[in-house]
Protein backbone atom coordinates (compact mmCIF):
# COMPACT_ATOMS: atom_id res chain seq x y z
CA UNK A 1 0.00 0.00 0.00
CA UNK A 2 2.96 2.38 0.16
CA UNK A 3 3.81 2.13 -3.51
CA UNK A 4 3.73 5.89 -4.05
CA UNK A 5 6.60 6.58 -1.64
CA UNK A 6 8.47 3.49 -2.78
CA UNK A 7 8.05 4.52 -6.41
CA UNK A 8 9.21 8.05 -5.71
CA UNK A 9 12.29 6.81 -3.83
CA UNK A 10 13.06 4.38 -6.65
CA UNK A 11 12.79 7.14 -9.25
CA UNK A 12 14.99 9.53 -7.25
CA UNK A 13 17.67 6.86 -6.84
CA UNK A 14 17.56 6.00 -10.56
CA UNK A 15 17.71 9.66 -11.61
CA UNK A 16 20.68 10.33 -9.32
CA UNK A 17 22.59 7.34 -10.73
CA UNK A 18 21.75 8.31 -14.32
CA UNK A 19 22.94 11.88 -13.68
CA UNK A 20 26.19 10.63 -12.17
CA UNK A 21 26.77 8.61 -15.32
CA UNK A 22 25.86 11.56 -17.58
CA UNK A 23 23.00 9.63 -19.20
CA UNK A 24 20.32 11.38 -21.21
CA UNK A 25 17.55 8.87 -20.88
CA UNK A 26 16.59 5.98 -18.59
CA UNK A 27 14.96 3.26 -20.67
CA UNK A 28 14.41 0.59 -18.03
CA UNK A 29 14.70 -0.19 -14.33
CA UNK A 30 15.22 -3.61 -12.76
CA UNK A 31 13.88 -4.14 -9.27
CA UNK A 32 14.23 -6.91 -6.73
CA UNK A 33 11.10 -7.06 -4.61
CA UNK A 34 10.64 -9.49 -1.74
CA UNK A 35 7.18 -11.01 -1.31
CA UNK A 36 6.95 -9.77 2.28
CA UNK A 37 7.41 -6.11 1.35
CA UNK A 38 3.80 -5.71 0.33
CA UNK A 39 4.74 -3.78 -2.80
CA UNK A 40 2.23 -4.56 -5.51
CA UNK A 41 3.71 -4.58 -8.98
CA UNK A 42 0.71 -3.19 -10.84
CA UNK A 43 0.31 -0.40 -8.37
CA UNK A 44 4.00 0.57 -8.55
CA UNK A 45 3.83 0.66 -12.35
CA UNK A 46 0.81 2.92 -12.23
CA UNK A 47 2.53 5.37 -9.89
CA UNK A 48 5.77 5.23 -11.83
CA UNK A 49 4.10 6.43 -15.03
CA UNK A 50 2.77 9.32 -13.00
CA UNK A 51 5.89 10.34 -11.02
CA UNK A 52 8.30 9.85 -13.93
CA UNK A 53 6.42 12.27 -16.16
CA UNK A 54 8.68 15.11 -17.44
CA UNK A 55 11.83 13.37 -16.19
CA UNK A 56 14.45 11.50 -18.21
CA UNK A 57 12.81 8.29 -16.98
CA UNK A 58 9.45 9.02 -18.59
CA UNK A 59 8.26 5.95 -20.47
CA UNK A 60 10.89 3.64 -18.96
CA UNK A 61 9.92 0.01 -18.51
CA UNK A 62 10.17 -1.69 -15.12
CA UNK A 63 11.23 -5.27 -14.63
CA UNK A 64 10.25 -6.83 -11.31
CA UNK A 65 12.07 -9.84 -9.90
CA UNK A 66 10.13 -11.25 -6.96
CA UNK A 67 11.86 -12.99 -4.07
CA UNK A 68 9.69 -15.61 -2.32
CA UNK A 69 9.49 -15.50 1.46
CA UNK A 70 11.82 -17.92 3.18
CA UNK A 71 11.91 -18.86 6.82
CA UNK A 72 14.44 -20.80 8.86
CA UNK A 73 13.27 -22.89 11.78
CA UNK A 74 14.95 -21.78 15.00
CA UNK A 75 14.64 -25.30 16.41
CA UNK A 76 15.81 -27.62 13.63
CA UNK A 77 17.33 -25.11 11.15
CA UNK A 78 15.21 -26.33 8.22
CA UNK A 79 14.77 -23.60 5.62
CA UNK A 80 11.31 -23.52 4.05
CA UNK A 81 8.80 -21.40 2.17
CA UNK A 82 6.16 -20.35 4.68
CA UNK A 83 2.54 -20.62 3.72
CA UNK A 84 0.52 -17.40 3.77
CA UNK A 85 -0.98 -18.14 7.13
CA UNK A 86 0.88 -21.18 8.41
CA UNK A 87 4.42 -20.47 9.52
CA UNK A 88 5.04 -23.82 11.19
CA UNK A 89 8.15 -25.72 10.19
CA UNK A 90 7.24 -28.58 7.82
CA UNK A 91 9.98 -30.77 9.31
CA UNK A 92 9.44 -30.47 13.06
CA UNK A 93 6.22 -28.48 13.46
CA UNK A 94 7.83 -25.67 15.44
CA UNK A 95 6.39 -22.18 14.91
CA UNK A 96 9.66 -20.53 15.88
CA UNK A 97 10.83 -19.11 12.58
CA UNK A 98 13.22 -16.45 11.44
CA UNK A 99 12.60 -14.57 8.18
CA UNK A 100 15.63 -15.08 5.95
CA UNK A 101 14.35 -13.87 2.57
CA UNK A 102 11.46 -11.89 1.18
CA UNK A 103 12.23 -8.48 2.67
CA UNK A 104 14.37 -7.23 -0.24
CA UNK A 105 13.52 -3.95 -1.90
CA UNK A 106 16.38 -3.08 -4.22
CA UNK A 107 17.00 -1.14 -7.39
CA UNK A 108 19.21 -3.70 -9.11
CA UNK A 109 20.14 -1.81 -12.25
CA UNK A 110 18.99 0.71 -14.83
CA UNK A 111 19.49 0.88 -18.57
CA UNK A 112 20.30 4.27 -19.98
CA UNK A 113 20.89 5.96 -23.33
CA UNK A 114 23.16 8.85 -24.17
CA UNK A 115 26.72 9.81 -23.25
CA UNK A 116 27.75 7.89 -20.22
CA UNK A 117 31.02 7.82 -18.36
CA UNK A 118 30.81 4.11 -17.67
CA UNK A 119 32.99 2.11 -20.04
CA UNK A 120 30.93 -1.05 -20.51
CA UNK A 121 28.74 -0.06 -23.48
CA UNK A 122 26.86 -3.10 -24.56
CA UNK A 123 26.12 -1.69 -27.99
CA UNK A 124 22.34 -1.51 -27.82
CA UNK B 1 22.30 1.26 -24.38
CA UNK B 2 24.26 0.98 -21.16
CA UNK B 3 23.41 -0.95 -18.07
CA UNK B 4 24.27 0.66 -14.75
CA UNK B 5 24.41 -1.74 -11.81
CA UNK B 6 23.04 -0.13 -8.67
CA UNK B 7 21.98 -2.77 -6.12
CA UNK B 8 20.87 -0.26 -3.52
CA UNK B 9 18.01 -0.29 -1.10
CA UNK B 10 15.16 1.76 -2.54
CA UNK B 11 14.32 3.05 0.91
CA UNK B 12 17.94 4.09 1.53
CA UNK B 13 16.97 7.76 1.58
CA UNK B 14 14.45 7.09 4.35
CA UNK B 15 17.06 5.18 6.31
CA UNK B 16 19.56 8.05 6.05
CA UNK B 17 17.01 10.53 7.40
CA UNK B 18 16.01 8.04 10.13
CA UNK B 19 19.66 7.84 11.22
CA UNK B 20 19.76 11.66 11.43
CA UNK B 21 16.57 11.68 13.50
CA UNK B 22 18.02 9.03 15.81
CA UNK B 23 21.20 11.03 16.27
CA UNK B 24 19.25 14.15 17.00
CA UNK B 25 16.95 12.44 19.52
CA UNK B 26 19.86 10.78 21.27
CA UNK B 27 21.82 13.98 21.64
CA UNK B 28 18.74 15.70 23.08
CA UNK B 29 18.27 12.79 25.51
CA UNK B 30 14.87 11.88 24.07
CA UNK B 31 13.77 8.23 23.97
CA UNK B 32 11.46 7.71 20.99
CA UNK B 33 8.93 4.90 20.81
CA UNK B 34 7.25 3.94 17.54
CA UNK B 35 3.79 2.57 18.36
CA UNK B 36 2.19 0.58 15.55
CA UNK B 37 -1.19 -1.13 15.26
CA UNK B 38 -4.16 -1.63 13.01
CA UNK B 39 -6.92 1.02 13.05
CA UNK B 40 -9.08 0.73 16.13
CA UNK B 41 -6.71 -1.43 18.19
CA UNK B 42 -6.58 1.32 20.80
CA UNK B 43 -3.30 3.19 20.19
CA UNK B 44 -4.60 6.53 21.39
CA UNK B 45 -6.37 4.90 24.36
CA UNK B 46 -3.11 3.20 25.37
CA UNK B 47 -1.27 6.52 25.12
CA UNK B 48 -3.94 8.20 27.28
CA UNK B 49 -3.62 5.42 29.88
CA UNK B 50 0.17 5.78 29.75
CA UNK B 51 -0.04 9.54 30.32
CA UNK B 52 -2.36 8.95 33.26
CA UNK B 53 0.05 6.51 34.94
CA UNK B 54 3.25 8.41 34.21
CA UNK B 55 2.13 11.80 35.53
CA UNK B 56 5.05 11.88 37.99
CA UNK B 57 7.45 10.13 35.63
CA UNK B 58 9.30 11.03 32.45
CA UNK B 59 8.23 14.13 30.55
CA UNK B 60 6.10 12.93 27.66
CA UNK B 61 5.27 14.23 24.22
CA UNK B 62 3.27 12.56 21.48
CA UNK B 63 3.41 12.68 17.71
CA UNK B 64 0.16 11.51 16.14
CA UNK B 65 0.22 10.15 12.61
CA UNK B 66 -3.09 10.01 10.82
CA UNK B 67 -4.20 10.23 7.24
CA UNK B 68 -6.46 13.16 8.18
CA UNK B 69 -7.99 15.02 11.16
CA UNK B 70 -6.58 16.21 14.51
CA UNK B 71 -8.96 14.16 16.68
CA UNK B 72 -6.18 12.11 18.27
CA UNK B 73 -3.82 15.02 18.94
CA UNK B 74 -6.70 16.97 20.48
CA UNK B 75 -7.44 14.07 22.85
CA UNK B 76 -3.79 13.95 23.97
CA UNK B 77 -3.42 17.73 24.27
CA UNK B 78 -6.58 17.67 26.41
CA UNK B 79 -4.45 15.83 29.00
CA UNK B 80 -1.93 18.67 29.11
CA UNK B 81 0.71 16.77 27.11
CA UNK B 82 2.47 18.24 24.10
CA UNK B 83 0.93 16.63 21.04
CA UNK B 84 1.77 17.22 17.43
CA UNK B 85 -0.43 15.94 14.63
CA UNK B 86 1.08 14.81 11.35
CA UNK B 87 -1.46 14.34 8.58
CA UNK B 88 0.04 12.11 5.95
CA UNK B 89 -2.47 13.23 3.32
CA UNK B 90 -3.24 9.70 2.20
CA UNK B 91 0.07 7.96 2.90
CA UNK B 92 -0.42 4.77 4.87
CA UNK B 93 2.58 5.14 7.19
CA UNK B 94 4.85 7.74 8.72
CA UNK B 95 8.28 8.10 7.17
CA UNK B 96 11.51 9.48 8.57
CA UNK B 97 11.13 12.77 6.74
CA UNK B 98 7.70 13.49 8.27
CA UNK B 99 9.03 12.69 11.74
CA UNK B 100 12.13 14.82 11.10
CA UNK B 101 9.89 17.80 10.40
CA UNK B 102 7.91 17.10 13.58
CA UNK B 103 11.16 17.07 15.57
CA UNK B 104 11.85 20.62 14.35
CA UNK B 105 8.60 21.74 15.94
CA UNK B 106 8.99 19.96 19.29
CA UNK B 107 10.80 21.32 22.39
CA UNK B 108 13.18 18.33 22.53
CA UNK B 109 15.02 19.71 25.58
CA UNK B 110 11.83 19.37 27.59
CA UNK B 111 10.99 15.80 26.55
CA UNK B 112 12.22 12.47 27.97
CA UNK B 113 9.86 10.12 26.18
CA UNK B 114 8.43 10.74 22.73
CA UNK B 115 5.66 8.39 21.68
CA UNK B 116 5.09 8.34 17.95
CA UNK B 117 1.68 6.90 17.10
CA UNK B 118 2.00 5.54 13.60
CA UNK B 119 -0.82 5.42 11.06
CA UNK B 120 -3.18 2.51 11.76
CA UNK B 121 -1.85 -0.22 9.47
CA UNK B 122 -0.07 -3.54 10.02
CA UNK B 123 1.81 -3.60 6.72
CA UNK B 124 3.72 -0.49 5.72
CA UNK B 125 4.84 1.05 9.02
CA UNK B 126 7.06 -1.99 9.67
CA UNK B 127 9.22 -1.05 6.71
CA UNK B 128 9.91 2.56 7.55
CA UNK B 129 12.51 3.32 10.18
CA UNK B 130 11.63 6.67 11.77
CA UNK B 131 14.73 7.03 13.94
CA UNK B 132 13.03 5.53 16.99
CA UNK B 133 14.82 3.70 19.79
CA UNK B 134 12.14 1.09 20.31
CA UNK B 135 9.20 -0.40 18.40
CA UNK B 136 6.07 -1.63 20.06
CA UNK B 137 2.96 -2.98 18.43
CA UNK B 138 -0.50 -3.07 19.83
CA UNK B 139 -2.87 -5.90 18.90
CA UNK B 140 -6.37 -6.38 20.24
CA UNK B 141 -8.59 -9.31 21.09
CA UNK B 142 -11.22 -8.12 18.63
CA UNK B 143 -8.79 -8.57 15.73
CA UNK B 144 -8.37 -12.31 16.33
CA UNK B 145 -5.39 -14.44 17.33
CA UNK B 146 -4.27 -15.17 13.77
CA UNK B 147 -2.74 -11.74 13.10
CA UNK B 148 0.90 -12.76 13.77
CA UNK B 149 0.72 -15.25 10.90
CA UNK B 150 -0.92 -12.74 8.60
CA UNK B 151 1.45 -9.86 9.33
CA UNK B 152 4.71 -11.63 10.16
CA UNK B 153 6.98 -8.69 9.39
CA UNK B 154 5.30 -6.36 11.89
CA UNK B 155 5.33 -8.97 14.65
CA UNK B 156 8.95 -9.91 14.03
CA UNK B 157 10.21 -6.32 14.20
CA UNK B 158 9.02 -5.20 17.63
CA UNK B 159 10.36 -5.43 21.19
CA UNK B 160 6.93 -5.77 22.77
CA UNK B 161 3.45 -6.76 21.69
CA UNK B 162 0.72 -5.22 23.82
CA UNK B 163 -2.58 -7.10 23.57
CA UNK B 164 -5.48 -4.75 24.28
CA UNK B 165 -9.17 -5.38 24.98
CA UNK B 166 -8.60 -8.44 27.18
CA UNK B 167 -11.89 -7.54 28.88
CA UNK B 168 -13.48 -8.97 25.69
CA UNK B 169 -11.85 -12.41 26.09
CA UNK B 170 -14.93 -14.03 27.69
CA UNK B 171 -17.05 -12.93 24.71
CA UNK B 172 -14.72 -14.03 21.92
CA UNK B 173 -13.03 -17.10 20.45
CA UNK B 174 -9.62 -15.49 20.83
CA UNK B 175 -7.09 -18.20 21.72
CA UNK B 176 -4.54 -16.53 23.99
CA UNK B 177 -2.18 -19.51 23.98
CA UNK B 178 -2.19 -19.73 20.18
CA UNK B 179 -1.52 -15.98 20.00
CA UNK B 180 1.44 -16.17 22.41
CA UNK B 181 2.86 -19.19 20.55
CA UNK B 182 2.59 -17.41 17.21
CA UNK B 183 4.18 -14.18 18.47
CA UNK B 184 7.07 -16.00 20.13
CA UNK B 185 7.46 -18.19 17.07
CA UNK B 186 8.23 -15.15 14.96
CA UNK B 187 9.91 -13.17 17.68
CA UNK B 188 11.12 -15.22 20.66
CA UNK B 189 12.37 -12.17 22.56
CA UNK B 190 9.20 -10.07 22.32
CA UNK B 191 7.49 -9.17 25.58
CA UNK B 192 3.75 -9.86 25.47
CA UNK B 193 1.75 -7.59 27.75
CA UNK B 194 -1.99 -8.10 28.13
CA UNK B 195 -4.04 -5.01 28.94
CA UNK B 196 -7.48 -3.51 28.84
CA UNK B 197 -7.40 0.22 28.23
CA UNK B 198 -11.09 0.22 29.11
CA UNK B 199 -10.80 -1.29 32.59
CA UNK B 200 -7.16 -0.37 33.27
CA UNK B 201 -6.16 -4.00 33.81
CA UNK B 202 -2.52 -4.67 32.94
CA UNK B 203 -1.67 -1.02 32.34
CA UNK B 204 0.79 -1.03 35.24
CA UNK B 205 2.64 -4.01 33.74
CA UNK B 206 2.88 -2.06 30.48
CA UNK B 207 4.19 1.15 32.07
CA UNK B 208 6.63 -0.91 34.20
CA UNK B 209 7.95 -2.48 31.02
CA UNK B 210 8.14 0.93 29.34
CA UNK B 211 9.99 2.55 32.26
CA UNK B 212 12.48 -0.33 32.40
CA UNK B 213 13.04 -0.03 28.66
CA UNK B 214 13.47 3.73 28.97
CA UNK B 215 16.04 3.21 31.73
CA UNK B 216 17.93 0.72 29.54
CA UNK B 217 18.20 3.48 26.93
CA UNK B 218 19.90 2.90 23.60
CA UNK B 219 19.89 -0.70 22.61
CA UNK B 220 18.38 -0.73 19.16
CA UNK B 221 21.24 -1.45 16.81
CA UNK B 222 21.40 1.11 14.09
CA UNK B 223 22.16 -0.77 10.88
CA UNK B 224 22.16 2.33 8.74
CA UNK B 225 25.03 3.79 10.77
CA UNK B 226 27.10 0.65 10.51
Amino acid sequence: MHELSVTQSMLELALAKAREAGAERITSLSLVVGDLTGVAEECARFYFDFVARDTIAEGATIAFRGVPAQARCRDCSTTYAPDDTIWACPACGSVSAEIVAGRELLLESIEVDGDTDTPEHTGG
Amino acid sequence: MTEIRILQNILGANERIAAENRQRLRSAGVFALNLMASPGAGKTSLILRTIERLRQGPRLAVVEGDIASTIDADRIAGQGVTALQINTGGACHLDANMVGRALEALPLGEIDLLIVENVGNLVCPAEFDLGEECRVMLASVAEGHDKPQKYPLMFSEVEAVVLNKIDLLPYSDFDLEAFRRAVHGLNPKAAIIEVSCRTGEGIEAWTDWLLARLAAGQSRTDESEA
